[in-house]
């Protein structure tokens, strides 16, 4: 233990302090204050962290324990961090991307009201915080208590703009298919602790520890982990909340829904993927729902006219990859694409909103074209961010990449294929983007053009700092057989356990060469076809498939909001009112109904009385003498 | 000085007082700041209370007994254990804010209103405290008899027929479990009291606990008192009684009958129900898990087609209940003492709830969700002040029901993991309807009906923020209440063994 | 004499009394049976107590068990007493409505 992690609680609570007095503030502090406060404490984070990380270089790594949070019988749950490889490698990618986004952010809302920039600016922070505690959580409940965190700022984020409707109803989408997430995790933790009765990770996630588990105990956690994993980050089935909610302020896509929050999913699995590594069956379900997902949003990117869509698509892509990697048991490489994706997608997501900025919040790129020229530094920056993508070398994403297109090699042919082709997509649809909107002539309208320029530095300087991370950042990972040593995998060793590769130097080799080539000519290929791109009206059945996003909303709608509604009412209506409030006032109606009938009784003639008595008294007397 | 005082005396006769003081003409106009300083009197003596336990030194601090009726073997016995502590202290803590939250409005009959409103909570001080069946059953009934007063009184237009039902609900129920404590009171021992009476039957706790009775009686003794109880929870599908009468009585009202009334049926499971029918036919617990379980899926989905703000937020307490009532008869001992404490924090959320639905409809008259929109421009303070309530009552981590619910799954899928998992879907459904409520009423553009609304006022705000410090409190550190009603715990668990 | 005597006459003479008040609609006729009956179960009780008082039990024990006899006395003085009342209410009852049909003398009704 060093001092360094005396410190430790800082690097959330920093975060949290800004979100109080940006909340509690936001009528009094103006734009400039808030928007520095917002940034400052992103900042200080950001410093502590690296302090973190250096300390944890060299070694020294530990849990730090705060208090008990919830202390019961059978259970004891400690507010603590764990500070390891792990969790501050995160630390550094959520302050260090964090930090960017949160400068950019005070240029990018500068339009916005004093009041509600403040307003988002606490919730920025917010966010970090949730973040912050969800990767620094020394056991499963912390992780989901920052785990919901972030799912609340992510609704309150999209519902930025509260008076749209279309907003709003975004915002609530992605809170509740969060939440179902949430409820298959909610339900592995419950299994977890009735098994182990911990939720530590030092307890839970030790040899000795999973010997209690039988293999079925193992497969089930992990199955419901990735139920929360695929709401969290935006796998088949739970996918469809995060192209919607490109509704909020672009920064917030920038920052929530492509560099940290959809990778908490990732996180989570690597975090356990000791647990996971035993589970064989839940490895393969994992990995074709990353394949599936990966594929299928990578073609409905190719069909997406709008800016932020096609980068939302391409992030459930991207994200399809990483637990395509961690399915085939690569874990190394997924947390090696988190880093680069969060690099080169917050770099053009960021680029977008600048483009959006320019535009003056058009963002169908069918009426864009030929912005290179107004905005050079968007144009260069975006272009690298696509080339990292795409995975050509030299830039980063070729080197995560590749390493998860190596491991599906090595898993199975038929995996390393799809994946393979939906690299080429990935390729294809970020350069028709580009091309699209960079390059050719300008399609909108007089005013727009006439309007057009390059934005501030507050915002290109944060572009200009993730393009040289985006080419940088891959040569932490460089695999041996460039000659490299892959810092990253020595580095999280002790976390995740380096694997063996079966691949020969050569088959690696041929590998990236297939990959680079094959690339370069679907770049090419969307050259030719978008180069002198014009807005076509005629569609065939195929694309107007891909633009409708095969259609899954309109069948969730169909299959399962609507089906609900429907018993809902029919409760309301039927089974509600009719049965058990009608049996209820139905007792009622009866006794009333009964007394009336006694009434009629009281006839008021003497005789009758009289009559009945004598009867009663007969009654009496055969029972008297002749029953007993 | 235990010999001249108590926490239990003072946590009754205070408010009885109170209420008394209420009626006498000299002070009829006084009627409502008595009540209010009387209230937070008694919230300063609950508070005290927690920091003289049951530790054997104070002792008599917290438990007093009277011998009452003698010859009956009844005795007048009321006493503070963990949950008693808790939920008296909930008592406590809501009836300020009811008065607080409440102050500025116009009230009818101002002191019968405030007068009964005290006997009210006297009479669930009692609840809470009684340790005596017959005790218990007395103080059930005065609990009873202010609020349908209070209720039909100061009601809206169908004030009266709703309160009707709900009246005869609760004392068909009543009366169920009043035949029950005769029936165990005519099987158990004799009771020998201090002056050397000898009663041939006793009322008291430990003798109900202890009564002769064979498998088949505590069976049927079981299915009264459950009926009794399930009425007050409510649960499926004794709760048809519910959502009227909070949609129909005036807010405060309908705060004294949501945050705290209806703890006491849960109370009366745990204090009376299964200690005392350890042996009843076991299908019993299953089949009270399951209605409960029921209930859950079922009023999350009745509480997403209401239009009505306020029946909304009544079918929402009823799915909250149905999970604290399927973990205590599924008795794991974390689900339990989730129970103990959320009773607690459901009790806080409520009220903060009803807080920010009045406010709404004193505003722009309306309970229609459809109706409203755009509050959020218009009033950005009882905005955010409703959305942290709302995600408190959904049990987002760091907010006081996390903790609770938690621990209630936790102990549901000890029981039984599919059960949980049904019960679960009551997670996801609660955020389809609270998120339709905030985005219809707060978001959107302002309508007609919204464009004429102001911010809240000082009181307003002062009582919403209180509530808002429980809730982060008691949300970040949950241990000070866990270990509150950890005795209670404990001492259930033995009982039952 | 058998005792069984004294009880079938008591029983017939009962018996007429019930029938008289089921079957008669005349109030003073009713009232009459009314104390056919009275007297029915007055004389039943003569009967017992002079069987008792001649049994070999009451002879051996100290007490005389013939305060029965002296009940009748009570009964049949109360019976004076309400024969009285009760016919000075028929009287009335003629006088206002000028008859003593009981049909017709169902107005307390509704």
């Amino acid at each position: 233990m060093s001092n360094t992690f005396n410190l430790v609680w800082l690097i959330p609570a920093l975060p949290l302090l800004g979100f109080l007095v940006n909340g509690l503030g936001r009528k009094s502090l103006g734009k400039s204050a808030s928007g520095f406060i917002g940034s400052a404490v992103v900042l200080g984070s950001f410093i502590f962290s690296i302090m973190t990380f250096m300390e944890v270089r060299q070694g020294h790594t530990g849990v730090v324990h705060f208090f008990d949070f919830l202390n019961v019988s059978g259970l004891k749950v400690a507010f603590s961090f764990q500070i390891d490889q792990l969790s501050s490698l995160f630390l550094l990618i959520i302050t260090g991307v964090g930090f960017l986004i949160h400068v950019y952010s005070t240029a990018y809302m500068h339009d916005e009201e004093g009041k509600d920039f403040a307003k988002y600016f606490a919730y920025l922070n917010l966010f970090v915080f949730s973040m912050l505690l969800l990767v620094m959580g020394g056991n499963y409940l912390i992780l989901f208590v920052g785990w919901e965190g972030v799912g609340l700022c992510s609704y309150l984020l999209i519902g930025y703009w509260y008076e749209n409707n279309n907003y709003t109803d975004a915002a609530k989408k992605a809170f509740v298919m969060n939440r179902i997430g949430d409820l298959g995790f909610l339900l592995a933790l419950f299994w977890l602790i009735g098994k182990t009765g911990s939720m530590e990770y030092g307890q839970v996630l030790q040899t000795a520890t999973l010997s209690k588990l039988t293999a079925f105990d193992i497969t089930g956690i992990t199955l419901l982990m990735f139920v929360g994993a695929t709401g969290k980050s935006a796998q088949i089935p739970l996918f469809t909340w995060l192209p919607d909610a490109m509704a909020g302020p672009t920064p917030v896509s920038a920052l929530i829904h492509a560099a940290t929050m959809v990778t908490a999913g990732i996180y989570l699995i690597a975090r356990s993927n000791i647990l996971f590594s035993s589970a064989i069956i839940t490895q393969q379900v994992i990995t074709i729902v990353g394949l599936a997902t990966a594929f299928l949003a990578a073609s409905i990117a190719l069909k997406q006219n709008d800016i932020k869509k096609v980068l939302a698509y391409s992030t459930v892509s991207q994200l399809g990859f990483m637990f395509l990697a961690l399915g085939t048991g690569n874990y190394v490489a997924a947390v090696f694409h988190v880093m680069t994706h969060a690099f080169f997608k917050a770099l053009m997501f960021l680029g977008s909103g600048s483009v959006i900025h320019a535009m003056g919040g058009e963002q169908d790129i069918r009426n864009m074209g030929g912005l290179h020229k107004h905005m050079k530094i968007t144009s260069i920056t975006f272009l690298i961010g696509c080339l990292a993508i795409s995975g050509i070398p030299g830039f980063s994403g070729f080197f995560s990449k590749d390493e998860i297109l190596a491991g599906a090699f090595g898993y199975n042919t038929i995996v390393y294929s799809v994946a393979l082709f939906t690299a080429l997509m990935t390729a294809f649809y970020m350069f028709r983007l580009y091309i699209v909107t960079f390059t050719g002539k300008f399609r909108g309208t007089h005013d727009q053009e006439h309007h057009l320029h390059e934005s501030p530095k507050a915002m290109t300087i944060p572009l200009i700092i993730l393009a040289i991370l985006s080419i940088i950042g891959g040569y932490i990972g460089i695999p041996e057989v460039l000659g490299g040593h892959h810092q990253l995998a020595a580095y999280l060793s002790p976390v995740i356990p380096q694997i063996h590769h079966h691949l020969s130097h050569e088959t690696e080799l041929i590998l990236m060469g297939l990959s680079t080539l094959l690339v370069v000519c679907s770049i090419t290929f969307a050259w030719i076809r978008f180069r002198n791109f014009k807005i076509n009206h005629n569609h065939n059945s195929l694309a107007s498939f891909l633009e409708n996003k095969w259609y899954i909303d309109e069948l969730y709608q169909f299959a399962v909001v609507k089906p609900i509604q429907k018993a809902s009412s029919l409760f309301q209506l039927f089974l509600e009112n009719r049965i058990i409030d009608g049996s209820v006032n139905g007792v009622g109606k009866l006794v009333n109904y009964g007394s009336r009938q006694l009434r009629l009784l009281q006839s008021g003639q003497v005789g009758a009385y009289v009559l009945l008595m004598v009867i009663g008294m007969l009654i009496l007397f055969v029972i008297q003498f002749f029953v007993s | 000085m235990g010999t001249y005082f108590s926490f239990p005396d003072l946590l009754i006769w205070l408010p009885m007082v109170a209420g008394l003081l209420c009626f006498l003409p000299a002070l009829r106009s006084q009627s409502k700041n008595l009540s209010l300083l009387f209230s937070l009197c008694i919230l300063g003596v609950s508070i005290a209370s927690l920091f003289f336990t049951n530790d054997g030194k104070y002792l008599t601090y917290n438990h007093v007994s009277y011998i009452w009726l003698k010859y009956l073997g009844a005795n007048y016995y009321i006493g503070l254990d963990g949950v008693g502590r808790s939920l008296t202290l909930l008592t406590a803590i809501v009836f300020p804010m009811i008065i607080g939250s409440n102050f500025k409005k116009e009230i009818s009959n101002t002191h019968s209103f405030y007068g009964l409103l005290m006997f009210s909570q006297a009479g669930l001080m009692g609840v809470f405290m009684a340790m005596d069946a017959l005790s218990f059953y007395f103080f059930w009934e005065l609990a009873l008899v202010p609020v349908y007063f209070l209720a039909s009184r100061w009601g809206g237009e169908k004030a009266i027929a709703s309160t009707f039902k709900f009246f005869v609900y609760t004392f068909a129920g009543s009366l169920l479990m009043l035949v029950g404590i005769i029936y165990i009171y005519l099987h158990t021992g004799g009771r020998t009291f201090e002056d050397g009476t000898i009663a041939p039957h006793s009322f008291s706790l430990s003798a109900f606990y202890q009564a002769t009775l064979s498998t088949v009686e505590q069976t049927w003794l079981f299915i009264l008192f459950f009926i009794a109880f399930a009425i007050k929870m409510p649960i499926f599908p004794f709760h048809t009684w519910q959502p009227d009468a909070y949609d129909q009585s005036s807010t405060p009202v309908t705060m004294v009958m949501s945050a705290v009334m209806v703890k006491m049926g849960l109370l009366g499971v745990y204090r009376w129900l299964i200690p005392m029918f350890g042996q009843a036919d076991h299908m019993l617990y299953h089949i009270a898990i399951l209605l409960s379980v029921i209930g859950i899926v079922y009023a999350s989905c009745l509480a997403m087609v209401q239009d009505n703000i306020k029946k909304l937020v009544a079918y929402s307490s009823i799915a909250h209940i149905g999970l604290m009532s399927a973990a205590l008869f599924s008795m794991k001992k974390i689900g339990v003492q989730g129970v103990f404490l959320q009773m607690f924090n459901h009790g806080i959320n409520i009220v903060g709830i009803w807080i920010v639905v009045e406010i709404i409809e004193r505003k722009t008259g309306i309970k229609k969700i459809a109706e409203l929109g755009g509050l959020a421009k218009k009033a950005p303070a009882l905005t955010i002040f409703l959305v942290i309530i709302s995600f408190a009552n959904i049990a987002l981590p760091l907010t006081n029901a996390f903790p609770g619910e938690f621990m209630l799954f936790s102990g549901l899928y000890q029981y039984n993991p599919w059960l949980a998992m049904v019960a679960g879907l009551g997670v996801i459904l609660s955020a389809v309807y609270t998120l339709n409520m905030v985005q219809k009423v707060f978001y959107g553009t302002i309508k007609d009906s919204t464009s004429a609304v102001s911010d809240i006022e000082m009181h307003e705000k002062l009582v919403l923020s209180f509530i808002i410090l429980i809730i982060f409190t008691a949300g970040v550190y949950p241990q000070p209440l866990i270990d509150l009603t950890k005795s209670s715990t404990d001492q259930f668990f033995t009982i039952i063994k | 004499m058998d005792i069984k005597a004294y009880i079938a006459l008591s029983l017939v003479l009962f018996t007429i009394g019930i029938v008289g008040v089921l079957v008669r609609r005349n109030a003073i006729i009713i009232f009459l049976c009314v104390e056919l009956m009275l007297n029915a179960v007055n004389l039943l009780l003569v009967a017992f107590s002079k069987m008792h008082a001649l049994s070999p039990a009451a002879k051996a024990s100290a007490n005389f068990a013939g305060d029965a006899q002296i009940f009748v006395f009570f009964i049949m003085v109360v019976a004076a007493a309400e024969v009285s009342v009760g016919l000075a209410i028929i009287v009335m009852m003629f006088r206002n409505v000028h008859t003593v049909d009981i049909n017709f003398l169902n107005r307390l009704k509704n």
